[in-house]
């Protein structure tokens, strides 16, 4: 089950910030096919927000055939995205490669630019 | 009257006494069933004057409130109303509040609904109304409201002298209710910021006016914020809500007409500066999405 963090400064839209961490939930494998995700009355009586904005961003969700609904029981994972989950191989390397990076005295700004910057140039034009 | 509407006002006016100056004058909207809608004003700009004529508990001077498709009497039993001040006895205990609330509305009481509303706020039944602080007993008000299962819920300032955590909490509870029971909530304020992630639809009040009606959506989509250079081209065709030069730039809230000149900078304003911007500016014309269906 996901819990959604709405930051009402963001400046995202209500509807596409849970969008994002559900795909979010979903590519660290905390949610998995056959998961149920929680209904609209669950997530609007812990954020307080309106009902039409956790169904619209469900409605996109589920046009992007990540999630089904299904009457009366609720909105299910349909598939994972990404291939790595949160005990991947390529995240223990990713974490050894952090270790080293901080031992070579790098900060987190120094981390974060150096990884955007390979990012850019192995995913260019790639949606992000 | 078809029953897709929760609430409609038809060139609505209100004068208290015969001499008295109108406290609302020429309302006219509609408010589709399933809605949470904010109304806005600043205080004494007529909100509790139109929640007042909504609930049935005063007549309309000229014009007609229709509620629910009837009478705002005939709708009553269907309707749910926590007035600002919160009327409540403080002798009694919550359980013998909410006992009262259903001799009060034989037949159409919900006995577990009520009592689900006062234990999501881990209140003791058997404490008394006057031992409660302002939050708790604007949640004992809310029970005895949502225990009639109304289709429509009116809510006269509901967060005020709310502290921030009960007003997440209650706003939480509300928006459950929504969704559960799809029911139409009508809440007031005077800060807008309280209700922006709450509320889809927008009644803006002013000077005993609705200034703007509609979904916030499309209130929105239909004002551009812009910028450019003072002495281009005028906003000509435009509606101008509000503009304003300083030095050699123009800056404006407007419902543009066609399209805007390509070196001007637009952008999506935020419900307060659309909120702000019309009641700044009284003169400006106001609008009222979809009130003509």
């Amino acid at each position: 089950m996901v819990d959604y963090r709405i930051d009402r400064h963001s400046g995202v839209a209500t509807y596409v910030q849970i969008v994002q961490q559900t795909k979010q939930a979903l590519r660290l494998g905390l949610l998995e096919p056959g998961d149920r995700l929680p209904t609209a009355r669950e997530v609007v009586e812990a954020t307080a927000i309106n009902p039409n904005t956790v169904l619209k961003a469900y409605r996109e969700l589920e046009r992007e055939g990540l999630v089904e609904a299904r009457r009366g029981l609720g909105t299910f994972v349909r598939r994972s995205l990404g291939t790595a989950p949160a005990d991947s191989p390529l995240r223990t390397e990713l974490e050894e490669w952090a270790d080293r990076a901080r031992a070579a005295g790098l900060e987190r700004d120094d981390v974060a630019a150096l990884f955007t910057a390979v990012l850019d140039k192995h995913f260019q034009g790639d949606p992000s | 009257m078809s029953s897709d509407t929760a609430l409609r006002a038809e060139a609505v006016g209100k004068r208290f006494g015969r001499r008295g100056g109108w406290a609302l004058r020429d309302c006219s909207f509609r408010l589709p069933t399933g809605r949470v809608c904010a109304v806005v004003g600043p205080n004494g700009a007529g909100k509790s004057t139109l929640l007042a004529l909504a609930a049935g508990l005063t007549a309309p001077t000229e014009g007609s409130v229709t509620v629910l498709g009837r009478t705002p009497a005939a709708a009553r039993p269907r309707v749910g109303f926590v007035a600002q001040d919160k009327p409540l006895y403080p002798q009694l205990t919550i359980a013998e509040t909410l006992r009262m609330g259903a001799d009060l509305n034989p037949g159409h009481w919900d006995d577990g609904h009520a009592a689900r509303v006062v234990a999501g706020g881990d209140l003791d039944p058997r404490a008394r109304v006057r031992s409660l602080s302002g939050g708790q007993r604007t949640r004992v008000a809310l029970a005895l409201a949502l225990g009639k299962r109304p289709e429509l819920l009116l809510l006269d300032e509901p967060m005020a002298d709310l502290d921030p955590l009960a007003r997440h909490e209650l706003m939480g509870t509300l928006m459950a209710q929504a969704a559960q029971y799809g029911t139409t909530i009508v809440m007031s304020s005077h800060v807008v910021a309280e209700l922006e992630d709450s509320c889809d639809h927008l009644l803006l009040v002013g000077d005993g006016r609705i200034r703007l009606a509609g979904e916030i959506d499309e209130l929105l989509a239909a004002h551009r914020r812009v910028t450019g250079a003072a002495d281009s081209a005028g906003l000509g065709a435009h509606t101008v809500v509000e503009s304003r030069v300083t030095g050699r730039q123009l800056s404006a809230l407007i419902r543009p007409a066609g399209p805007l000149p390509g070196d001007w900078r637009a952008s999506a304003p935020s419900l307060e500066e659309l909120v702000l911007g019309h009641l700044r500016n009284p003169g400006a014309p106001g609008l009222h999405e979809g009130s003509a269906a």
